[in-house]
C-alpha cells in the first residue's frame, strides 16, 4: 500500500543520519584505534598494531579490565537479588497496589544519575550521614573508611542505580505468564516452591538474562561512580579512557581499549539475545 | 473461588524484601532533599539548624542558572532531532524493506546500551577529523543521535498498536502520502510521540557520558554540578538537586497520565459505541 516514494522519504533520511552520526563514528573509532600520536601531540594517521600489542603488554590495562568485569559482576548479581524477588512480589502478590509499586520503582530512573551518586558519596563519607549515624547511637566510636573510595561504594552506587534496569525485563517477562498454568501447578498438587521452581523461574528466564545483560553492561561502562566513590582502589576500565583522552593525550590507546570494550559488549548482547530466544517460550 | 494470594501461602519475607528495596531506592533521594535544608553542611546526624540558606545562595548563583538554560536548549534540540529521525525510522521498520535493514535497527538502538563514553568519544573524533568546534551544538547533536534509539523503540511500539486500515482509508479516498501521515498516522501515534518527547528531554538534561566529551565552552547542568563536585561538595548541590526531582515528578506524573489515557481510550470509545444500543 506504501509507493516506492513514501518508503524512500522514511528511509533515506533516518538512514543517512545514522550514517554519518553513529556508523562513520564507530568506525573512525576503529581506525583511530591503529594510529599513534607523535611527539609533537598530534595524531600520525599510519596503521600500526602498536596501540594493542601495548594493552597486552602492560598489565594495568588488563588488570582494570577484569576488574571492571568483576566489579560490573556483582553488581549484576546484587541487582538480580535485589530486583527478581521485588518483580515477583509486585506480579503475583501486591494485588491493587501494583501499579503504585511500579511506579515508585521507575521513578528514581529519572531522578539524574550523578545527583544519586552524589548522594550515596555524601552519605558514605567519613563525616557523612551513616558514619555520623553510627557513632550517634554509639555503635561505632571512629568513622569506618571503607565506606567511601573503595570498590564497596562502586559496587553499592552501581546496584542502585542498575536495580531498576534489572527488575524490568523480569518484571515484564512474569507479567506474560499465562495464570492459568500456575493455577493448573497448584492444582496438580505442586507445592508454592515447586510451582515457582519448576513453572515460574523457567518461564522468566528470557526477563532475567535480559536483565543480568543490563545490569553487567552499562555498570562494566561506568566511569562516573568510580569517579567519584572508587578511590584509587576502585577505578574501572572507562576511567582510563577518560584520561587518556584528557591529560594523558593518547587518543589512539584511548581508542583502542574502547573498541575492545565495545567488541566484548556486542558479544554480550548476541549471546544474551541467544539466550534470550532459547528461554522464551512464545 | 481461588484468588492468587492464597496459591503461594510461603510468601511472607516477600513484602519485607520489597520494602527493603524501595528503602534502598529511596534513601540517597531522601537524605538528598532533608540535607538540602541543613544548615551545618552536607554531612552530620542528625540534620540540624534547617534553613533555606542554601535554596537562597542557589538562586543567586547565576552560573547554575546559565547551566540549567544550557541544557534546556540542548534538550529541546536533542528532542527535535532525535524525534525528526527516530520517527522516519520506527515507519521504516515497520513498513519499508531495504538493504541493511537488521544492522540500521541494531545500529539506531546502539547507544541506548554501548557504555556512553564509547559514543561520546566517537563523535568527539568525528568533529575533530571534520575540524568542527565543540560547543553546546555538537552535545545537541550527540544527545539527538544517542536517543533516537529512544524516539524509535516508542514510536515503532505505537505503531504496533496501529489499525492500518485508516490510513489505506485515507489513501483510497484521495489523501495524498503526506496528508494522511498529517492527519491519520501522526494523530494516531501522538501519546506515543509525547512519551518519547518526556523521556529523551529528562535523559538530556541528565546526560553526562556523552556531553564529558563533547563540551566546549558552555556547561551544561550535569557537567557544571559535575565541576563542583571536583572542588567539593555543599548543600546547594543538593538543593538544585531537589528542584530538580520535583520536576521530574510532575514530567512522571505527565507521563502517566498519557499512559493511562491511552489504555483507558479504547474502552471510552466501546462504551460510547454500545450505548445507544442499550438505550440510555
Amino acid at each position: 500500500m506504501f509507493s516506492r516514494a513514501y518508503r524512500t522519504a522514511i528511509t533515506l533520511p533516518p538512514l543517512v543520519w545514522v550514517l554519518v552520526f553513529l556508523l562513520i563514528p564507530y568506525a573512525l573509532l576503529f581506525c583511530f584505534s591503529f594510529w599513534s600520536v607523535s611527539p609533537a601531540q598530534s595524531i600520525v594517521h599510519s596503521w600500526t598494531f602498536d596501540n594493542y600489542r601495548e594493552l597486552l603488554r602492560v598489565n594495568v590495562y588488563l588488570q582494570t579490565l577484569f576488574r571492571s568485569m568483576w566489579i560490573a559482576a556483582r553488581v549484576m548479581l546484587f541487582s538480580l537479588l535485589l530486583g527478581y524477588p521485588l518483580a515477583y512480589y509486585l506480579s503475583f502478590h501486591a494485588g491493587r497496589r501494583k501499579d503504585l509499586f511500579y511506579q515508585l520503582v521507575i521513578i528514581p530512573l529519572w531522578v539524574s544519575y550523578l545527583v544519586r551518586a552524589y548522594a550515596w558519596k555524601t552519605i558514605l563519607g567519613s563525616d557523612g550521614v551513616l558514619n555520623t549515624l553510627l557513632q550517634y547511637v554509639h555503635l561505632t566510636q571512629h568513622p569506618l573508611d571503607f565506606l567511601l573510595y573503595s570498590p564497596f561504594a562502586v559496587v553499592l552506587t552501581l546496584t542502585h542505580i542498575y536495580t531498576p534496569f534489572a527488575f524490568l525485563p523480569i518484571y515484564a517477562s512474569l507479567e506474560h505468564i499465562p495464570r492459568p498454568l500456575v493455577e493448573a501447578s497448584h492444582d496438580l498438587g505442586a507445592s508454592p516452591f515447586q510451582t515457582f521452581w519448576r513453572v515460574v523461574f523457567p518461564l522468566s528466564i528470557a526477563g532475567v538474562v535480559a536483565g543480568a545483560t543490563f545490569a553487567f553492561v552499562l555498570s562494566l561502562g561506568d566511569f562516573l561512580a568510580p569517579l567519584l566513590l572508587g578511590g584509587p582502589s576502585g577505578i574501572m576500565i572507562s576511567n582510563i579512557v577518560v584520561s587518556l583522552f584528557g591529560a594523558a593525550y593518547n587518543w589512539p590507546l584511548g581508542a583502542a581499549i574502547s573498541f575492545c570494550m565495545m567488541v566484548l559488549v556486542v558479544a554480550l548482547l548476541f549471546m544474551s539475545e541467544k539466550l534470550e530466544k532459547k528461554w522464551s517460550f512464545r | 473461588m481461588r484468588t492468587e494470594q492464597n496459591l503461594f501461602t510461603s510468601s511472607r519475607w516477600l513484602p519485607w524484601h520489597a520494602a527493603l528495596v524501595l528503602g534502598f531506592l529511596y534513601l540517597p533521594i531522601v537524605t538528598l532533599i532533608v540535607y538540602s535544608f541543613n544548615g551545618s553542611g552536607v554531612g552530620g546526624f542528625p540534620p540540624r539548624d534547617l534553613t533555606l540558606a542554601w535554596y537562597r545562595l542557589l538562586f543567586a548563583d547565576e552560573a547554575i542558572w546559565t547551566s540549567v538554560l544550557n541544557s534546556l536548549l540542548v534538550a529541546i534540540a536533542a528532542v527535535i532531532i532525535s524525534l525528526g529521525f527516530g520517527i522516519p525510522a520506527a515507519l521504516a521498520l515497520d513498513r519499508a524493506n531495504f538493504p541493511g535493514k537488521a544492522l540500521f535497527r541494531r545500529l539506531v538502538l546502539l547507544p541506548l546500551i554501548l557504555p556512553g563514553i564509547i559514543t561520546g568519544l566517537s563523535l568527539l573524533m568525528l568533529f575533530r577529523e571534520a575540524d568542527i568546534k565543540l560547543s553546546l551544538l555538537t552535545i545537541a547533536l550527540g544527545h539527538g543521535t544517542a536517543l533516537i534509539s529512544v524516539a524509535t523503540t516508542e514510536v515503532f511500539a505505537g505503531l504496533q498498536k496501529l489499525d492500518r486500515s485508516q490510513e489505506e482509508a485515507s489513501l483510497d479516498l484521495g489523501a495524498n502520502y503526506w496528508q494522511t501521515f498529517r492527519h491519520v498516522t501522526l494523530p494516531n501515534l501522538r501519546l506515543s510521540i509525547i512519551g518519547a518527547a518526556l523521556l529523551i528531554f529528562t535523559l538530556s538534561m541528565d546526560e553526562i557520558a556523552v556531553s564529558f566529551f563533547l563540551i566546549g565552552r558552555d556547561n551544561t547542568l550535569p557537567l557544571e554540578i559535575w565541576g563542583r563536585l571536583r572542588r567539593g561538595i555543599t548543600p546547594e548541590i543538593n538543593a538544585i538537586s531537589s528542584i530538580i526531582f520535583v520536576f521530574s515528578l510532575f514530567a512522571i506524573l505527565i507521563w502517566y497520565r498519557l499512559r493511562v489515557a491511552s489504555e483507558v481510550q479504547p474502552e471510552i470509545a466501546a462504551e460510547l459505541l454500545e450505548s445507544p444500543a442499550q438505550g440510555d
